[in-house]
């Protein structure tokens, strides 16, 4: 199956004949994606409302007075426990565990897929294999000795420690995408530079980098959203001052103290969801092609 | 003293035993070809010359180095592809000089080696140019410039002009030809393509499931294949075979065929042969001779035509013979028609005779 | 010559296997530690610790199954386990079927398709506790889609899944299908895609309807495509934690808790680590029971192919 026919409609041009089958048709996806839409809505209309405004009319309805003043307070003063810093905390925690997360996976996956394609040696299809029914096992059976090994390394709780679980975690999905993009570039080529001398680095930096450009680009999308997203490695392998942002999210909107202000949750809501919906929306095409390749895993 | 030679080959993938046993040398400036069916491990061999793959067992030299274990690079030889396996993202040039720079050989020295090999290959205009903006032919020629810039003492093709159009692919022919006579390096060339190896060939090696039939000169294994498998390998349209019995008494020899009986007045046997055994009888369709030649023939007969193939410069004839269909060439200005009668003559001189049971050449 | 010959003999000889191309093995290193520390060791030390009666710490007390024994008579795992198979029924049939039929109207070539697919698939981008987040305000009884209900005049409409224990899982669903159809639109979109245009004027030209051609032709010819899908949606369930936890948190009472859940509550809260070992190992069985005949079918018999 080629990535492109996600992509391009096959076949020939839409009908312009609005028959009855097309009315239903189009009926039915146009009330579908009003489902797909309304939280969406719901969060932006409640984040710009007053709260005397919300309790008084419905989810639904448009803001009478817009107001901004949700957005700002839940950047910078919501409260978590005692803290009242706002959610710029949890994202600057993400985007520094985000960033060398995003490196050290891809950077280790991608040799490691190549090293695969191109380097077999004795038993590196059984780690490979060991590898990928590991991306079944559930993350449950293994938090606690990864807890210990932590322990071990001094990292327990600190960022360095979670950007280590990122990378392993990551590792599966991203090698597998990997090996299957370095097994696709002929192998003829790969020869070709062993006899004009190029050893194991020289390969991978020289000729197979430069032609990966593409499936880089799918890797960094499928782990940004998903190491940005991610709630549970974090709650767990991090301390209340290096909470990523869903983390902090959560906290806020259901901390018990306090008067709700939903307008301020739903503002800290969007706020969260933000970088990853930047990426979908800007990436496009690209972000169907990271997860087609994801669903490669199963 | 022999450029390349391998002794003892084993190789093999997991229980699949690819190279067994294979013995090879291979002289100073020769032009070898390997020639063999899909499959038999042509390019398998030619990649443990290389160093691309590990043997299993057996020494491998080239100028009386033993480089069995050695790095690729380090063996001095320069290989192409039939994919052309050029790096996409580099220039011509670049493409060219990529090995030398692995090899951290001084700039102006790689300008030159560069510049050199353009200028034999003829693709200076080329050299800035990326591989995606080439023909399938200047994709080719720059692969060999790659192989030609390292200065190797051994050149490794493994079907180079496959995946060119037939015009493209007699051109590249004839100038590899000339270019071996230019550069006098030891070449060693996969193809499955017999008129490439019977035009460029000083020897050719026929293989079959890993193992060298022949090891020849084209005309040799034209004329006097060692087996019924080179013999049918080779020559297009193949060789009519017929099964049959030898029988050698003093002095004479005759070949009983299903209704022909052909005397062996000039055949030349391996070892001499007495008594009687089963055999076959292999006669190429260009030695069935026809008209007035046909009458001094060792034996002649009438036949009656079955279908007429004409292929421009010559005409391929099907006739009864022997109980079943077998093909005659003839000139191209033939007028046969289907149901006409033919008069052929087989000579005894340019057959080839097998053992039935092992087949070699008798 | 003796450097010669003594070269000779250093390339003569087979080099260790070990240490041929070494930078590939070293390279290798963090994946091999990956696979077999992370990956086998720690799930076998989770199994076996399964068997101690570890409550801070770990420590190396077998007690047999006495983890076991208790887990399997605590309401709270009951109900978990109960709610997951709920949750996991409901969501793989609807996602398959919504994700299906999604698809298959999308591949009818209509207008501003990609404008339909990037709404279908936006919720996906999002993670599950934004999406928790947002049905729990959603489905918020005084001021959500209740309140609107009955302020249009339904004075009697009730629709309070969040805090009834008897449809508190549906609510769950109802965010994680819109979080979650769009992946499986797309993976069924392609498959979609990948079928022959000339299956199509076959079916026509024999006289097939439309409805019928799907179900007899297209879905048949999808088979791998949908335990592609099949595989995703069941190993998604399993994982349901970060959901549950930002839309209801397991309540109302416990009545939405799931087994992922109730892993981590023994494990980092409750500090009971044996029965939170002893979950997790019922969740890795219950894995395995899914994925091996699955594994079997789809490996096991192209070999014998
Ligand atoms: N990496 C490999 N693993 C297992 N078997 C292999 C491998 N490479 C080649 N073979 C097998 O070894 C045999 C020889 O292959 P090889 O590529 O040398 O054939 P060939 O003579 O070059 O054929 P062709 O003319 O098609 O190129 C084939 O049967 C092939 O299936
Ligand atoms: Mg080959």
């Amino acid at each position: 199956m080629t990535d492109q026919s996600v992509i391009e409609p096959s076949g020939s041009k839409p009908s312009k004949r609005f028959s009855r089958g097309n009315i239903i048709l189009y009926g039915t996806l146009i009330v579908v994606s009003m489902y797909y839409l309304l939280p969406l809505y719901v969060m932006i209309v409640t984040s710009l409302k007053g709260m005397p405004e919300i309790r008084l009319g419905n989810v639904f309805a448009p803001p009478i007075e817009i107001t901004f003043e949700p957005w700002v307070r839940a950047w910078a003063e919501a409260c978590t426990g005692i803290n009242c810093d706002g959610l710029s905390r949890g994202f600057w925690n993400s985007v520094n565990i985000l960033i060398p997360s995003v490196v050290l996976s891809i950077a280790i996956a991608s040799v490691n897929g190549y090293a695969l394609a191109h380097w077999k040696f004795k038993g590196s299809e059984t780690f490979f294999t060991i590898l990928i029914i590991g991306a079944f096992i559930p993350y449950q059976t293994m938090l606690y000795p990864i807890v210990i090994l932590l322990r071990e390394i001094g990292l327990m709780g600190d960022l360095a420690g979670l950007v280590l679980v990122h990378t392993v975690f990551g590792m599966p999905i991203l090698t597998l995408l990997f090996r299957n993009y370095f097994t696709s570039i002929p192998e003829e080529l790969f020869k070709a530079a062993r006899v004009d001398g190029a050893g194991f680095w020289g390969i991978y930096f020289r000729i197979m980098l430069p032609m990966a450009l593409p499936i880089f680009v799918v890797a960094i999308i499928l782990q940004v959203t998903g190491i940005w997203n991610d709630f549970l490695f974090g709650v767990i392998y991090t301390k209340p001052e290096t909470y990523p942002m869903t983390v902090q999210l959560n906290n806020i909107v259901n901390s018990v103290q306090g008067v709700k202000e939903y307008n301020v949750n739903m503002a800290a809501t969007l706020l969260t969801g933000l970088v990853p919906l930047i990426i979908y929306f800007i990436s496009g095409k690209l972000f169907v092609r990271g997860i087609a390749a994801g669903a490669v895993k199963g | 003293m022999s450029s390349v030679s391998i002794r003892n080959l084993d190789l093999s993938f997991g229980a699949v035993d690819v190279l067994k046993n294979l013995n090879l040398e291979i002289a100073e400036g020769e032009f070898l070809v390997l020639l063999g069916s899909s499959g038999c491990g042509k390019s398998t061999l030619l990649n443990c010359i290389a160093g691309l793959i590990d043997v299993s067992g057996g020494q491998i030299h080239i100028s009386g180095r033993n480089v069995t274990w050695e790095e690729p690079s380090d063996r001095g030889i320069g290989m192409v592809f039939q994919s052309y396996a050029l790096y996409p993202q580099m220039t011509v040039e670049g493409n060219l000089s990529f090995g030398l720079k692995n090899q951290r050989m001084p700039k102006d020295q790689i300008a030159q080696r560069v510049a050199r090999a353009a200028e034999i290959l003829q693709i200076e205009p080329l050299l800035k140019r990326k591989p995606g903006a080439l023909s399938g032919g200047q994709r080719q020629r720059v692969a060999i410039g790659r192989a030609l810039v390292r200065e190797a003492d051994v050149f490794l093709f493994d079907e180079p002009l496959s995946n060119l159009d037939a015009k493209l692919r007699t051109d590249l022919r004839v100038e590899l030809k000339a270019l071996h006579k230019q550069l006098k390096n030891t070449m060693i060339y996969v193809t499955h393509d017999q008129v490439e190896a019977m035009t460029l060939a000083d020897r050719i090696a026929i293989m079959r499931d890993g193992k060298i039939q022949q090891l020849d000169t084209p005309s040799v294994i034209y004329g006097k294949p060692r087996n019924k498998y080179v013999a049918d390998f080779i020559g297009s349209p193949s060789m009519n075979f017929f099964e049959g019995d030898l029988s050698a008494e003093a002095g004479s020899c005759v070949f009983e065929g299903p209704d022909f009986t052909l005397p062996l007045t000039s055949y030349e046997f391996e070892t001499p042969q007495i008594g009687r055994r089963k055999a076959w009888l292999g006669l190429r369709p260009e030695h069935i001779v026809t008209g007035e030649a046909a009458a001094a023939a060792d034996l002649s007969a009438d036949t009656i035509v079955d279908i007429v193939e004409p292929m421009g410069s010559d005409t391929l004839v099907w006739v009864n013979f022997g109980g079943k269909p077998i093909r005659v060439r003839t000139d191209g200005q033939s007028d046969l028609e289907p149901g006409d009668t033919l008069r052929i003559g087989l000579q005894s001189a340019r057959a080839s005779i097998f053992d039935h049971q092992s087949e070699d050449r008798l | 010559m003796t450097t010669t010959s003594q070269d000779d003999a250093r390339a003569a000889r087979r080099p260790i296997r070990l240490f041929r191309n070494p930078m590939a093995k070293i390279a290798s290193i963090p994946m091999i530690l990956t696979a077999l520390v992370v990956f086998v060791g720690g799930t076998a030390w989770t199994v076996v610790y399964s068997f101690t009666d570890s409550r801070l710490l770990p420590r190396l007390n077998f007690v047999g199954l006495d983890q076991y024994e208790r887990l399997w008579s605590t309401r709270r795992w009951l109900i978990s386990i109960e709610n997951l198979a709920i949750y996991g029924i409901c969501s793989l049939i609807l996602t398959l079927l919504i994700g299906f039929t999604l698809a298959a109207m999308l591949d009818r070539k209509i207008r501003g398709e990609a404008v339909f697919r990037s709404i279908f698939l936006y919720p996906f981008a999002l993670s599950f506790v934004v999406t928790g987040l947002a049905w729990q305000w959603i489905l918020n009884p005084d001021f959500g889609l209740q309140e609107v209900v009955r302020r249009m005049g339904w004075e009697g409409f009730t629709f309070d899944p969040l805090n009834n224990p008897d449809i508190v899982m549906f609510g769950l669903l109802i965010a994680g299908l819109w979080q979650g159809t769009g992946l499986i639109m797309c993976i069924m979109l392609a498959g979609l895609r990948g079928i022959d245009e000339d299956i199509w004027k076959a079916a026509k030209v024999d006289g097939i309807g439309t409805v019928k051609t799907y179900v007899r032709i297209i879905i048949p010819m999808m088979r791998p495509v949908f335990i592609t899908a099949l595989v995703l949606i069941a190993s998604g369930i399993i994982k349901l934690y970060d959901l549950v936890v930002a839309q209801t948190n397991g309540g109302p009472g416990i009545a939405s808790e799931v087994p992922a859940k109730y892993v981590i509550n023994y494990m980092f809260r409750a500090q009971n680590l044996g029965q939170g070992f002893a979950a997790s190992t019922m969740m890795l069985v219950s894995v395995i029971i899914i994925l091996v005949p699955w594994a079997y079918l789809e490996f096991g018999g192209k070999k014998r192919d």
